[in-house]
């Protein structure tokens, strides 16, 4: 193929390329699906995918709603944060509830204290999936979070119990995307597959997105418990031999209260949150995850079952 | 910053997991979290060293039997680039695999033990890269270190794989000797190797140009989605969104829609963030015309004196990838650009070994990890340029109505 002289002039910066490839993701999600749903749970991956959708769809709206599966356990501040920005787009919400799927009987809330409603979300997440028929759930998991991700396609299918067969994957080449399926089975997509945690904070920056408040800096009262620290709220009551105390401290990962820990950190602006990635040393989900430490699988293994 | 996308194929005993390992230590990519996991992975399973392949193995199965069974996505970043390396298991079995993280990527890295030499595995990785048209093709002689760094491994090494790749079609050819373990010449040129004028692999890896590797001579933009806003504010708004697949689009381009054959003029190229100067590929955009014309999904906007093939009668090397054969007379579904059409075979003309290069004029069937050269018959015209010329709209892939897993990928062949 001939070259063209000044090439170089056609280029794009590393967040126009993810950008790009985002956007076409999920216009042929809109072109190829009868049903799509978008996640949106108010964390940082959830609102920049929300720009993408719409980026994607301009002058339009974009054309699905989104939903939040709701633990129950929520961040007011992030709850907060997800009213008013699907007010603002004029977005369609569904929320699936897991307090709803326990009331109905269809899940059982674990015992003991603070009891995690991570695994039990899945059920919720996929009931709601049933009952509207979606047949394309997008997600915002990048690849760089977790191993088990790390292997996971653009469109992972899913059948008809929800499963994920992490052995038995499509092949996924160029950006030919297979979302062939038949009635009752769904591909979930990730259009932020390729997007790290530093791409996706510079780009809220460009982007000068509006975050939940809980990302920055600020004064709460926390307790130690394995490893990390907890806030002191309704879901995550500190144990009787761990005081709490307050401290200054930041969130890196939007879950539940139960079992997201926060870290400490002064970091108060987006420039001063970007800076403190670029220079971790733990990731993400290593630093305030509780649900991953569980085991070595303990992504994989929820994935396998129909998790996000 | 830049984006470069590499792939990796090869083995634990090439130094593969090494290599990769060192380069996101050194660029301090590997996480201390990530780290400790899979020293107590290693411990448990009483290596005797930490295993850094647990950092790209990502699933169960893979950790239980120490092996790499699918690609694995790995992201690194310099002050000069980002990275995203496609790790590949390198056995034969995997050539699916291979042929998947080689369609995305700018660059090719094969490993080559120096000790060893040139082996089947070498010339198999290199075979594919070629296959897929990898831009850029780096051939890093490893463990130099096991050789007492000796400039005639290296020489006759580079010697013997210049020769076979004189078969094949590679734009752009490098050698690095190197050893992942000791770090020669990873991310410092090594002093160990003063015979050796070049730079070192990271260094490479940050400068290789790769701007030119698209194609910005042919415009092409698959129709990808029309919109059209509902809402009163704009009521006339209609435009072609989709993701440039070739050349430069300009507002006052003519150009001409496939299949119709009409043509208008570009009235503006414009994005969310307000109109652009120019599109070109990979840029997602929207395109409004001068005129209204009939356009929906799976359309072609081109221009009237460079327009694509169109045509039903497909002739193509393609990658099988699963365990039911591809047969004469079999009818899939078949994804091109923006488009589904059905798809039949209507001959297999040879098989390719992919160690050999011998074609096999006998085969009459493709099985899961054997590649080929196939002609196929389609319900409706694709607008295609030949995959040499551009890989967005000269490639595809296939899936069986029934099972509607994706089987095959297809490379269309063609003049030039």
């Amino acid at each position: 193929m001939e070259k063209v002289a000044g090439a170089g002039q056609y280029q794009l910066s590393h967040l126009e390329l993810l950008e790009a490839a985002s956007v076409h993701i999920m216009r042929e999600v809109v072109a190829e699906f009868e049903h799509p749903v978008l996640l949106f749970s108010g964390g940082k991956d959830s609102l920049v995918m929300l720009r993408l959708a719409e980026k994607a769809f301009w002058p339009a709206r974009f054309p699905f709603p989104v939903m939040h599966v709701d633990t129950g356990h929520n961040f007011p501040e992030v709850l907060e944060y997800r009213d008013h920005r699907v007010a603002e787009l004029g977005a369609r919400l569904e929320v699936a509830s897991v307090q709803a799927s326990i009331d109905a009987g269809r899940v059982v809330e674990e015992p003991g204290p603070n009891p995690s409603r991570n695994r039990l979300q899945t059920r919720t997440l996929l009931d709601a999936i049933a009952e509207h028929r979606f047949d394309a759930v997008i997600g915002g998991g990048r690849r760089d979070e977790e191993r088990a991700r790390a292997k996971e396609r653009v469109y992972s299918f899913r059948d008809e119990f929800g499963q994920w067969d992490p052995k038995n994957q499509r092949p996924e080449l160029w950006g030919l995307y297979n979302g062939r399926h038949r009635s009752g089975e769904h591909i979930r997509v990730f259009p932020l597959s390729d997007w790290t945690e530093l791409d996706v904070w510079q780009y809220i920056a460009q982007e000068s997105l509006e975050v939940p408040t809980i990302y920055f800096a600020h004064r709460r009262e926390v307790f130690r418990s394995d490893g990390m620290l907890l806030a002191v709220g309704p879901y995550s009551v500190p144990p009787e031999e761990e005081e709490p105390f307050e401290a200054t401290v930041r969130y890196r990962t939007v879950g539940d209260m139960s079992c997201t820990g926060a870290v400490e950190s002064n970091a108060a602006t987006l420039e001063e949150i970007i800076a403190e990635i670029a220079a971790s040393r733990i990731t993400e989900r290593g630093a305030t995850r509780a649900d991953d430490k569980a085991s070595e699988a303990a992504m994989e293994d929820r994935k396998r079952e129909g998790y996000f | 910053m830049e984006l470069l996308r590499f792939a990796t194929a090869g083995s634990v005993d090439d130094g593969k997991s090494t290599l990769i390992g060192r380069l996101l230590l050194d660029s301090k990519a590997i996480f201390e979290d990530q780290l400790e996991a899979i020293e107590r992975t290693s411990r448990k399973r009483g290596d005797e060293y930490t295993d850094l392949a647990l950092l790209t193995d990502g699933l169960r199965a893979e950790r239980e039997q120490g092996i790499t069974i699918d690609v694995a996505y790995r992201y690194f970043a310099t002050p000069m680039r980002k990275f995203i390396i496609a790790d590949t298991p390198g056995h034969p079995q995997y050539t699916r695999n291979m042929v998947t993280g080689n369609s995305t990527a700018d660059l090719t890295l094969v490993l080559v033990d120096a000790r060893k030499g040139i082996v089947e595995q070498t010339r198999r990785h290199a075979f594919l890269a070629s296959l897929l048209r990898v831009p850029h093709l780096l051939l890093c002689v490893n463990k130099m270190d096991l050789v007492g760094y000796d400039e005639e491994v290296f020489d006759s090494i580079r010697e013997e794989f210049k020769a076979f790749a004189t078969r094949l079609e590679v734009a752009d050819l490098s050698f690095i000797p190197i050893s992942a373990l000791q770090g020669d010449n990873v991310v410092q040129r090594s002093l160990n190797m003063p015979w050796y004028d070049g730079q070192s692999l990271l260094h490479h890896l940050e400068h290789v140009y790769i701007a030119s590797d698209r194609n910005l001579i042919d415009p092409r933009l698959p129709v990808q989605w029309v919109v059209r806003p509902t809402a009163s504010t704009i009521p006339d708004f209609r435009g072609y969104a989709g993701r440039v697949a070739g050349g430069v689009f300009r507002a006052g381009d003519e150009i001409m829609v496939l299949p119709s054959g009409l043509t208008s003029t570009i009235a503006s190229v414009d994005t969310y963030d307000g109109p652009a100067e120019e599109a070109f590929p990979p840029m997602s955009v929207i395109v409004r015309l001068h005129d209204d014309l009939d356009i929906s999904r799976g359309d072609m906007l081109c221009r009237p004196h460079n327009r694509p093939t169109v045509g039903q009668d497909i002739d193509a090397m393609m990658c099988w990838m699963t365990d039911r054969p591809l047969e004469q007379g079999q009818v899939l579904a078949l994804k091109h650009t923006t488009r589904w059409v059905r798809a039949q075979v209507r001959d297999v003309h040879y098989r390719l070994d992919v160690n050999t290069l011998h074609r096999d004029e006998a085969a009459e069937d493709l099985r899961l990890n054997q590649v080929g050269r196939v002609s196929l018959r389609v319900t409706q015209p694709l607008f295609y340029d030949s995959y040499r010329r551009n890989r967005a709209t000269g490639s595809f892939v296939v899936a069986p109505e029934d099972t509607n897993v994706t089987s095959g990928a297809g490379m269309i062949l063609g003049m030039d």
